[in-house]
């Protein structure tokens, strides 16, 4: 029934539609801005600014970008096995707040401070999904929904660990410490940053290509990601053919944590807010991360064009206040871009099919 | 330990305990009992959180414009239906993922309204307080539940409203037998996914309509951050009931009287808590009680999974 015409004839309908969509979120925000009293062609020149062409900006973005990529594939492999975890901007957060117990304690660093520190980061993002894991399969509390209380509790304990000096608190000798955020970390344990035509690019950029690569190559060719999908497609024969429901569902899970986690250390080793951990360090690298994965259908590949969007959107964002615009259009236009991708699929989809039953309707 | 019980008791006997309590388990009411009607059905919204800030958001604008508290309520009530149509065309009519759906939902209008916000003048007010006559001498519970002001009596309304919608309709038989097995129903000539959009609609109807009590009858004043976590915590009241109308209640009650607990502590007991670790106690608790009792009930089987003809 697919012959080759209708292939091509659905690809170009799927294209129009993404392009239909896109344009047509834009066009929303535009008339936000403009009734709210600014002007659109401003913002749109502020936020290309932002994003890309002033000096050093680039860098930002993709700065911005990595753990955005990191986390988009972690989400993958939990998705791939069925799993809806959506509690990333947490574990990203508790990530972070685990890798400055280590960057910021233990004085003077050394480089292998750097390395037991992203390792105790990704431990507890694990840990932090490991909880949802555990609920889930002793006691059936559903996963997307602890994930999410999570993330409420992931801030609030983290605030917590701010404001105890013998948990994070900076102490400052003869100062009120009322700044509720962690020491800097170490100079030793802080990632390199390439300095490229004038833009400096943290070595996390790299790192996040070959993780989201890794993670596709080994969803697509590995028994491990095989197995996975099996899960996720259908648990049942997956358990028939001897792929544990609850060893292998942990285990995407504890992984999707832990590259948040990963996420989350890598960003305070390369100078996220000056190199501080405070309660709200994750600065929504976690949703976005989440909406970068569900956008890109759980495919590492494309999610790499979609967080660098994602990355410009936020860079360009902090242009907007200086445009005379909100610098919140940006969560505007990035709700609207989100629900925009999502449609086309879903459309393609539903007329795919009524074609084929308009087809069977008439051969009956 | 005689002080320590000394302050249980202070705690039990406490009326602005209870008050608070009431107000605060009213809204997750509203969220909760909705998302049952739509859980029911097979599918969660996760944009419950954004259909309760819709209907604060319109009504805090209705008020201000027409200071007419009736008319806010209505306003807030069709801004939720407005937000739960999204969610209901673009997950069981497009098929879009329904979780993904939700959370954008919930991001989106977070920032619509944040936007929005600094473009209108707001300015609102409680509506009247009325006591019951006679309910409201009951000690204790009287003057929580009965000394309210007046729209948060809608909460009476809204619950055996839907339960007998739900359960003594034809329409929530359909409902019910869309959230078991969406295939038999779909034989029986139920179309599926218009009943999911229709217990979605509902869901957002009441949600709306939440919003706008809690603006109107008990905070007064216009917040984005008003609504925070309310509406997953009534997700998590629904799954602590068992997908029981009794149950979501109940869960309700008890998270509200915990959200109590963490606004009126440090005044009964007298000793300052850390302030994070009392914010976080809601969820805290709402993780704990799911740990106790999640396993004991049934879910609706076909809970969260889309129905597409011909595809199981």
């Amino acid at each position: 029934m697919s012959t080759t015409p209708t292939a091509k004839r659905d690809r170009v309908e799927l294209i129009a539609l993404y392009v239909v969509s896109i344009v047509a979120a834009f066009v929303i925000a535009a008339i936000l801005v403009n009734t709210s009293g600014g002007s659109w062609s401003k913002a749109v020149e502020a936020m290309i600014n932002g994003a890309f062409k002033n000096p050093g900006r680039w860098g930002e973005t993709l700065r911005r970008a990595a753990p955005l990529l990191i986390v988009a594939a972690g989400s993958a492999i939990a998705a791939k096995a069925g799993i809806i975890n959506i509690g990333q901007e947490g574990q990203v957060l508790i990530g972070a707040t685990g890798a400055a117990f280590i960057m910021t304690k233990i004085h003077p660093g050394s480089p292998l401070m750097l390395i037991l520190g992203v390792l105790l980061g990704m431990l507890a993002g694990a840990a932090w999904a490991g909880i949802s894991a555990l609920l889930y399969y002793w006691r059936r509390v559903p996963v997307v929904l602890s994930t999410l209380l999570l993330v409420y509790l992931s801030s609030q304990i983290t605030g917590y660990t701010m404001t105890r000096k013998f948990l994070l608190l900076e102490v400052i000798e003869g100062s009120p410490t009322k700044i509720q955020n962690s020491a800097k970390t170490a100079v030793n344990s802080r990632l390199g940053i390439m300095h490229i035509f004038g833009n400096n690019v943290p070595l996390t950029v790299p790192i996040a290509i070959i993780f989201a690569v890794g993670v596709a190559y080994m969803l697509a060719h590995s028994v491990w990601g095989f197995r996975l999908k099996m899960l996720g497609l259908n648990p049942r024969t997956a358990q028939r053919a001897g792929v544990s429901h609850v060893r292998f569902g942990t285990m995407a899970l504890l992984t999707s944590g832990a590259a948040a986690g990963l996420a989350g250390s890598l960003m305070l080793a390369t100078g996220e807010s000056n190199y501080r951990a405070s309660s709200g360090f994750a600065a929504s690298v976690g949703w976005d991360g989440l909406l970068v994965a569900l956008v890109a259908r759980n495919n590492p590949y494309a999610s790499i064009p979609v967080a660098l969007a994602f990355a410009s959107l936020h860079t360009g964002s902090n242009f907007l206040a200086a445009a005379g615009v909100e610098s919140v259009l940006v969560d505007v236009i990035r709700g609207l871009l989100v629900l925009a991708l999502f449609i086309p699929p879903a459309v393609s989809e539903l007329r795919k099919k009524r074609r084929v039953l308009a087809l069977m309707t008439e051969r009956a | 330990m005689l002080a320590f019980l000394g302050s249980f008791g202070d705690i039990l006997a406490n009326g602005p305990l209870y008050q608070s309590t009431f107000r605060l388990a009213a809204i997750l009411v509203f969220a909760a009992v909705g998302e049952w009607v739509a859980e029911r059905a097979g599918t969660i919204n996760l944009s419950v959180e954004a259909m309760l800030l819709g209907g604060h958001f319109a009504s805090a604008i209705a008020y201000t414009q027409t200071s007419n508290f009736a008319f806010s309520l209505l306003v807030g009530a069709i801004a939720g239906v407005f937000v739960s149509s999204l969610q209901a065309y673009l997950s069981h009519y497009l098929n879009a993922d329904q979780f993904g759906i939700g959370l954008t939902l919930n991001i989106l209008l977070l920032g619509l309204v944040a936007f929005l916000e600094p473009n209108f003048d707001l300015s609102t007010k409680l509506a009247g307080e009325t006591k019951i006559p006679l309910l409201y001498d009951i000690p204790i519970l009287g003057p929580a539940m009965f000394g309210q002001r007046w729209p948060m009596y809608l909460v009476y309304a809204v619950i055996p409203l839907s339960w007998w919608l739900l359960m003594r309709t034809t329409w929530g038989l359909e409902v019910r037998a869309v959230g078991e097995d969406p295939q038999a129903a779909d034989v029986t000539g139920i179309h599926v996914n218009a009943r999911r959009r229709h217990a979605i609609l509902y869901t957002g109807l009441i949600a709306g309509l939440g919003g706008a009590v809690y603006l109107l009858g008990q905070v007064g004043r216009f917040e984005s951050g008003n609504i925070g976590g309310k509406g997953i915590i009534a997700i998590a009241a629904v799954i602590f009931g068992g997908w029981t109308l009794r149950g979501a209640v109940a869960g309700c009650i008890l998270f509200g009287y915990v959200d109590a607990l963490r606004l009126n502590l440090p005044n009964i007991v007298g000793h300052d808590f850390n302030a994070q670790l009392l914010a976080a106690l809601p969820f805290l608790a709402t993780i704990v009680v799911m740990l106790i009792f999640a396993k004991h009930t049934r879910q609706p089987v076909s809970l969260a999974r889309p129905f597409i003809r011909g595809l199981k």
